[in-house]
C-alpha cells in the first residue's frame, strides 16, 4: 500500500452516452430468459382457455384426455378451490370499490375470452398443447358485453352478479360547484365526445413462468417474467398460495419489455406454483403470441364527454370531465388507480385551470382486464386535454401554440396546487415550446400548411405540450389514496475486499438499461471505473425488498436510494482512511478517486486500500464495524414531473387517406440525463409506441365480446417504416427533491405522442374539412372519408 | 406455437415429388413454409403430412430461354428481388420482409393464390405461363387461367407447379400497392405491364376472392381514352374492419391511375 496515488483519473460518468453494457448478450442471443431456463424434469403446462366471452362452465371432462400421450394432470378451477387458493387481489383499494373474485382458474363461469378453464399438464409442452386441444369442456354461452357504454345500458348482461349494474367505482375529483359557476360565466366553451381505444402492449418476449416446489425444504422457487419480483412474491405468498413469504424465492431474469403488463399477478404463475406442488415436479409455462394476445392485461379503453370553458381571448375558465373506464372482466394490481389516480389527477395539464371536476366510472366488461400500460392514465389525461386544447384553439381562431402558451403556469408558479390534488414541484414550460417550435420551424410549416391547402397532399401539424407525475411515490400518499403497497425503493452496495462493487437494486430492468445507468451513478459516487461496479436485479433471494419498476420510477427513487446507499459507503470508507491516515474525519476528503487529507494531498488512501481493510480490520477503527456494505431504502417526497412539448407532422394523401407521420420533433425534460443515449432510446420507443395508437393499433372487441385483433395479421404495431427520424432535444429543470434531481423519461415519449399524432391529423381535417374531432386509430378509410365528404360538399370547410 | 403433429417427408426432385404425392394423397407440399407454417402454429391448418420441396435444385434458380426467362417455382423472393425480371423484382419487394423474403418462394405464393398475395396481379399483367408436372406429364397454364377462387389455383392435388414462364419483352411495368397496416399484405395491389405489341395488361389483387384482370382500364388504354373511374363493382369485392369494399372498389381506380402514370 502506498501513501500517495497521484495518477487516479476519475471520470464524470453522469450524463455520458455510454453504449448499454447489456446490449452485447441481447443482440447476440445470449440473453437468459425465463423460458430459457431449464430444470431437469420439468413438465409443461397448457392453458385450456374459454373461446367465449361469458359462459358458464357446466363440466371439465379430465378423462377426455386421460391416456392421451404425455398428459400428467389436469387442473380446474374445482381443483383451485379445493387446494384453498386465494382470489388474485387488487392492489388498489377506492372507497366502495366493488372487486369480483379473480380464481387462478375460472370455476363457475368464464368472463372473457382467454379466461383460463381448465389446464394440462404433460411431458412435453407439444403434448399438452395436444392434450389441451382435445379436451372437452361444457360451456352455455352467456350473454356478454365488451364496451363501457353498453355495459351501463339498462337491462345490459352482467358480468359478474356481485357487481351490480357493472359499475366497479364511481370516483370523483374536483370541485364541482366552483367549475359549475366557472361554465355558468364563461363566454365561450368547446366540447368533445371520445374514445381513448384499447391496445395490446405486445411486449416482444411473452410472458413465462417456472416453479419448482422441494418438498424436503418446503421451499417453492418460481421464475418469472415479473418488472417487480418482490411484489410477486407478497401477493403469491400472502394472499393467493398461503407460502411462508420466506419459503418462496422469485427470480425475474433477463425480460423482454413489460409496458406494464409484467407488473401484475396473473392466474399462470398461480397455476404452475400449485401445480409443482400437487405434482413435485418443476412446471413450465410459455404464452404463445395468441395467449398473450387474450391474457396479458390490455390498455386504455376510456369513453369521455368533457368541456372546457374558456374567455373570449382564450384563457382556460373551468374543465369538466366524465370518463367510463373499461376495466374488462377482472380486476388485476392496479386496475382501480389507472384510470382515477393516474388519470384524472392529470387533468389539470401544464394549464392554470381554475376549475375542474371530473367523474370516472369504472365499469366490469366481458373483455381482457385492463391496467397499467406504458403511460398508465397519463397518455389518457394527455389526449383528452391536449385535443380539446386544440380544439378550442381552432374554435377561437387562434394557434394552437399561443393558446397554450397563454394559459401555461409560470416558472415563478411553482410549486403549483392544481384542482385535481398534484401539487407541481417545479416546472418552466414556455421555453420547450419555444424549443420545439424553433426545431421544427413551425411558422413555415404553418405556410406549407396553406400551400397544399386542397391539393393531393394535405398536411398537419400537431402540438401538444405536456407533464406528467411519475417517479411513484410517496408511500404515504399513496396508501392514503388506497394503495395496498408502498413505494419507496431500495439499494444495497456490496464493496467487496478487492474494491470490485457490486449494486442491488429493488428496481427491474426490463429494457430499461439500469445495469448501465445505475453503475454510472455509482462510479462517480464511489469514483471508480465503472468496469469495476456491477448491478443485480430481478431475484428476491439476492436483493433487499423493493417494489419494482413502473409508473418511470427507477432512476427518480431506485437512482435515489442508490445514491443514499452509496453516501453511506462513502462516509464509511472516509471513517476509515481517517483512522489509517491519523486524521480526524472531518479532513478527509474524497477527491481525483482517493481519500486524503485535505491541506495535503499526498497522504492519501485508494478506494481498494480501504475497501480491503474495512473486510481485513486489521489496523481499525474501534467503532467501526467491519465490511463495507450498505443498505437504503428512499422514499420520495413528491412525484416527479416530466414535461414538454411535442411537434408531429402528417402528411395526408386526399385519395387514399394515408396518414404519413413525416417529422417529429420533441423538447423533452427529463431533469438531469444519467445517459443520453438511453434517454433517446427511450424517447424513440415512447414515441413510436404512442403514435401506434394514432395511427395504428386497436385491440377492437365486437359487441359479444370476441376480439377482432388477436393475431398481427390484424393488430397493426408500428413498423420502422412508420415512423420518420425523431428529432429530440432537452431542457434540463431538476426535481427538486430527489439526491440526482432526475425525472423519469420511460413514458413521456407514448404520453406525448398520440396526442401530438392525432392532433396532427386533426389539424389537417379541420384546416381541410373543418372537422373538429375523429376517434383514433387514423386509419385510411376513416380519413379518406372525410375528406371525400367534405370535398363533395363545396362549401364544408371554413377556417 | 405448437403445430399438431404431423408426418415429414422431403424430396429431391420433381420425379420423387410427383411419386410421393402419388402414393399419398395426405402429403401436402410445403415450399418456403411462410404461408403454411403460420397456419399450422395457429392450427388453422393440421396436414397430416408434409412433403419438403426446398431441396429440388431444378425448381430453383432464373434462366433466359430466348424471350422467355424462366423462373424455378423454388426461386425465393430475394433472389426474384436481385433479379432481371420485369415487374417481379418490384412486387417481391413489397413481399414480407429480409427473412421472409429468403425463405417464401415465388412459387409457393402463386401456387397457394392467396388472394391478398401480391404477385398474381403481376403475373396477369405480364402473361406469364406456368408449368405444371403431374403424374400424367406436363402442361402449360396461361396466367389468365391459373387463379381460381380464394387459395385456389389450377394446380391439383398430386401436381406440382415447376416453372414459371416470363415474357422477357416486357416494354414498361409498375405495381402500384396500399397494404394492409396490420399484415401488409394487399388491400389492393395493382399492376400495369405494357407487353412487345404494345398492348397494356392490367390486373388487381387484394381486393376480391381472387387476382383479376381490368379489362375497362385494358380497353381505355388502348382506345388512348384517360384512365376510366369505377373499374370494379364494389359488389364484387371483399371488405374487412379496415378497408370496406367500396374503399377497395376506389383504391382500385386510384392505383390504376397512378400505376399508368409511371408506365409512362
Amino acid at each position: 500500500m502506498t501513501d500517495t496515488k497521484t495518477d487516479t483519473k476519475t471520470e464524470k460518468y453522469f450524463g455520458q452516452a455510454l453504449k448499454r453494457k447489456e446490449d452485447p448478450r441481447f443482440i447476440t442471443g445470449t440473453g437468459r430468459y425465463t423460458d430459457d431456463i431449464v430444470i431437469p424434469g420439468a413438465l409443461h403446462a397448457a392453458m385450456v382457455r374459454s373461446p367465449y366471452a361469458h359462459a358458464k362452465i357446466s363440466g371439465v371432462n379430465k378423462e377426455s384426455v386421460t391416456g392421451l400421450p404425455g398428459v400428467v394432470h389436469v387442473l380446474s378451477g374445482q381443483d383451485v378451490k379445493d387446494a384453498g387458493l386465494g382470489s388474485i387481489p387488487v392492489g388498489w383499494l377506492l372507497p366502495d370499490l366493488k372487486t369480483p373474485a379473480h380464481p387462478a382458474i375460472a370455476l363457475a363461469e368464464a368472463n372473457h375470452v382467454g379466461d383460463i378453464v381448465a389446464v394440462v399438464i404433460a411431458e412435453t409442452r407439444a403434448q399438452a398443447e395436444d392434450a389441451a386441444a382435445a379436451l372437452e369442456v361444457d360451456y352455455e354461452a352467456l350473454p356478454a358485453v365488451s364496451t363501457a357504454s353498453a355495459a351501463l345500458e339498462e337491462g345490459a348482461p352482467l358480468v359478474h352478479d356481485d357487481v351490480p349494474g357493472n359499475v366497479a367505482f364511481n370516483f370523483e375529483i374536483g370541485d364541482e360547484a366552483a367549475t359549475n359557476e366557472a361554465f355558468k360565466a364563461a363566454p365561450r366553451r368547446v366540447g368533445v365526445k371520445l374514445k381513448n381505444h384499447r391496445l395490446i402492449a405486445n411486449p416482444i418476449e411473452p410472458r413465462s413462468s417456472l416453479a419448482q416446489f422441494t418438498p424436503a425444504s418446503g421451499e417453492y422457487l418460481l421464475y418469472t417474467t415479473s418488472q417487480n419480483p418482490h411484489i410477486h412474491r407478497l401477493i403469491l405468498a400472502a394472499f393467493v398460495m398461503s407460502i411462508p413469504e420466506h419459503k418462496l424465492r422469485v427470480i425475474s431474469p433477463d425480460v423482454g419489455g413489460g409496458f406494464g403488463t409484467k407488473i401484475f399477478q396473473y392466474q399462470e404463475e398461480v397455476i404452475v406454483l400449485l401445480a409443482t406442488r400437487l405434482l413435485g415436479r418443476p412446471v413450465k409455462w410459455t404464452a404463445r403470441r395468441s395467449e398473450a394476445f387474450v391474457s396479458d392485461v390490455q390498455g386504455r379503453d376510456h369513453e369521455t364527454e368533457a368541456e372546457l370553458a374558456l374567455s373570449d381571448d382564450g384563457l382556460i375558465l373551468g374543465f369538466r370531465v366524465n370518463t367510463l373506464a373499461n376495466l374488462g372482466a377482472y380486476q388485476t394490481l392496479f386496475a382501480p388507480a389507472v384510470p382515477t389516480y393516474l388519470y384524472a389527477t392529470l387533468l389539470n395539464g401544464v394549464y392554470k385551470m381554475p376549475a375542474i371536476h371530473a367523474r370516472v366510472t369504472g365499469v366490469m366488461t366481458n373483455t381482457v382486464p385492463v391496467d397499467a400500460y406504458r403511460g398508465a392514465g397519463r397518455p389518457e389525461a394527455t389526449y383528452l386535454v391536449e385535443r380539446i386544447v386544440d380544439i378550442a384553439a381552432h374554435e377561437l381562431n387562434m394557434d394552437p401554440a399561443e393558446l397554450r402558451r397563454k394559459n401555461f403556469i409560470g416558472p415563478d408558479e411553482f410549486p403549483y396546487q392544481t384542482p385535481v390534488a398534484l401539487v407541481y414541484d417545479s416546472g418552466n414550460y414556455e421555453p420547450a415550446l419555444d424549443r420545439a417550435m424553433t426545431m421544427m420551424n413551425y411558422p413555415a410549416l404553418r405556410e406549407e400548411q396553406a400551400r397544399m391547402k386542397g391539393q393531393g397532399k394535405i398536411l398537419g401539424v400537431g402540438l401538444i405540450s405536456f407533464l406528467e407525475a411519475c417517479g411513484l411515490a410517496p408511500s404515504a400518499l399513496v396508501g392514503q389514496l388506497g394503495a395496498q403497497a408502498g413505494q419507496w425503493e431500495s439499494s444495497l452496495v456490496r464493496v467487496h475486499p478487492t474494491g470490485k462493487v457490486e449494486l442491488f437494486t429493488g428496481s427491474h430492468s426490463h429494457g430499461q438499461g439500469h445495469e448501465t445507468a445505475f453503475p454510472q451513478i455509482a462510479a462517480d459516487e464511489l469514483q471508480i471505473p465503472i468496469e469495476d461496479i456491477e448491478l443485480i436485479h430481478g431475484d428476491t433471494g439476492r436483493m433487499p425488498y423493493g417494489w419494482g419498476t413502473y409508473g418511470s420510477r427507477s432512476a427518480a427513487v431506485g437512482g435515489s436510494a442508490l445514491k443514499v446507499a452509496l453516501q453511506k459507503i462513502t462516509t464509511k470508507m472516509k471513517k476509515i482512511a481517517a483512522h489509517l491516515l491519523e486524521a480526524s474525519v472531518d479532513d478527509v476528503e474524497h477527491e481525483s478517486g482517493v481519500f486524503r487529507i485535505k491541506g495535503a494531498p499526498e497522504k492519501s488512501r485508494s478506494f481498494s486500500d480501504i475497501s480491503l481493510m474495512a473486510h481485513l480490520a486489521h489496523n481499525y477503527p474501534e467503532d467501526l464495524e467491519p465490511g463495507l456494505e450498505a443498505t437504503a431504502f428512499y422514499d420520495p417526497k413528491n412525484f416527479v414531473y416530466p414535461f414538454g412539448t411535442h411537434i408531429a407532422v402528417v402528411e395526408i394523401d386526399t385519395e387514399t387517406g394515408h396518414v404519413k407521420l413525416r417529422n417529429y420533433g420533441c423538447i423533452d425534460d427529463c431533469g438531469p440525463l444519467i445517459n443520453p443515449l438511453i434517454v433517446e432510446g427511450q424517447v424513440h420507443g415512447g414515441i413510436t409506441q404512442g403514435m401506434g395508437q394514432a395511427l395504428l393499433e386497436d385491440a377492437a372487441y365486437d359487441e359479444d365480446g370476441n376480439l377482432l385483433a388477436g393475431t398481427y395479421m390484424e393488430y397493426a404495431m408500428p413498423r420502422a417504416d412508420d415512423v420518420p427520424t425523431f428529432q429530440l432535444g432537452h431542457t434540463v429543470t431538476p426535481s427538486p427533491h430527489n439526491p440526482l434531481g432526475v425525472k423519469g423519461i420511460g413514458e413521456a415519449g407514448t404520453i406525448a405522442s398520440t396526442a401530438a399524432v392525432a392532433n396532427a391529423v386533426m389539424d389537417a381535417l379541420w384546416h381541410e374539412c373543418g372537422v373538429s374531432h375523429l376517434d383514433m386509430p387514423y386509419t385510411a378509410e376513416k380519413v379518406w372519408k372525410v375528406i371525400r365528404d367534405a370535398r363533395s360538399q363545396p362549401q364544408a370547410a371554413d377556417d | 406455437m405448437y403445430p399438431a403433429s404431423f408426418e415429414y417427408q422431403k424430396a429431391d426432385s420433381v420425379d420423387q415429388a410427383i411419386a410421393a404425392l402419388a402414393a399419398n394423397p395426405d402429403l401436402k407440399l410445403i415450399a418456403g413454409g411462410h404461408s403454411l407454417l403460420p397456419a399450422m402454429k395457429l392450427r388453422l391448418a393440421q396436414p397430416p403430412a408434409l412433403l419438403d420441396i426446398w431441396g429440388v435444385q431444378e425448381m430453383k434458380g432464373i434462366t433466359r430461354e430466348g424471350d422467355w426467362y424462366v423462373v424455378g417455382a423454388m426461386t425465393t423472393h430475394a433472389e426474384v428481388l436481385r433479379s432481371d425480371l420485369p415487374l417481379f423484382p418490384e412486387v417481391a419487394g413489397w413481399v414480407g420482409d429480409p427473412m421472409v423474403r429468403n425463405r417464401g418462394t415465388i412459387g409457393g405464393s402463386l401456387a397457394h393464390a392467396d388472394p391478398s398475395a401480391d404477385y398474381p396481379a403481376a403475373a396477369l399483367a405480364l402473361g406469364v405461363e406456368f408449368v405444371i408436372r403431374g403424374p400424367s406429364g406436363e402442361r402449360t397454364v396461361h396466367a389468365d387461367d391459373m387463379f381460381v377462387g380464394m387459395f385456389e389455383s389450377a394446380v391439383r392435388a398430386g401436381e406440382l407447379l415447376t416453372h414459371i414462364r416470363v415474357p422477357a419483352t416486357i416494354q414498361a411495368s409498375a405495381y402500384e400497392k396500399f397494404r394492409h397496416p396490420a399484415s401488409h399484405y394487399a388491400i389492393v395491389g395493382l399492376a400495369v405491364a405494357r407487353h412487345a405489341s404494345g398492348e397494356v395488361r392490367a390486373a388487381y389483387t387484394g381486393a376480391a376472392e381472387r387476382a383479376h384482370r381490368l379489362p375497362a382500364l385494358e380497353d381505355a388504354v388502348k382506345r388512348g381514352a384517360p384512365a376510366p373511374t369505377g373499374l370494379v363493382e364494389s359488389g364484387d369485392l371483399l371488405g374487412d374492419r379496415f378497408a370496406s369494399a367500396e374503399y377497395r372498389a376506389h383504391l382500385v381506380d386510384i392505383l390504376a391511375a397512378r400505376a399508368l402514370a409511371r408506365l409512362g
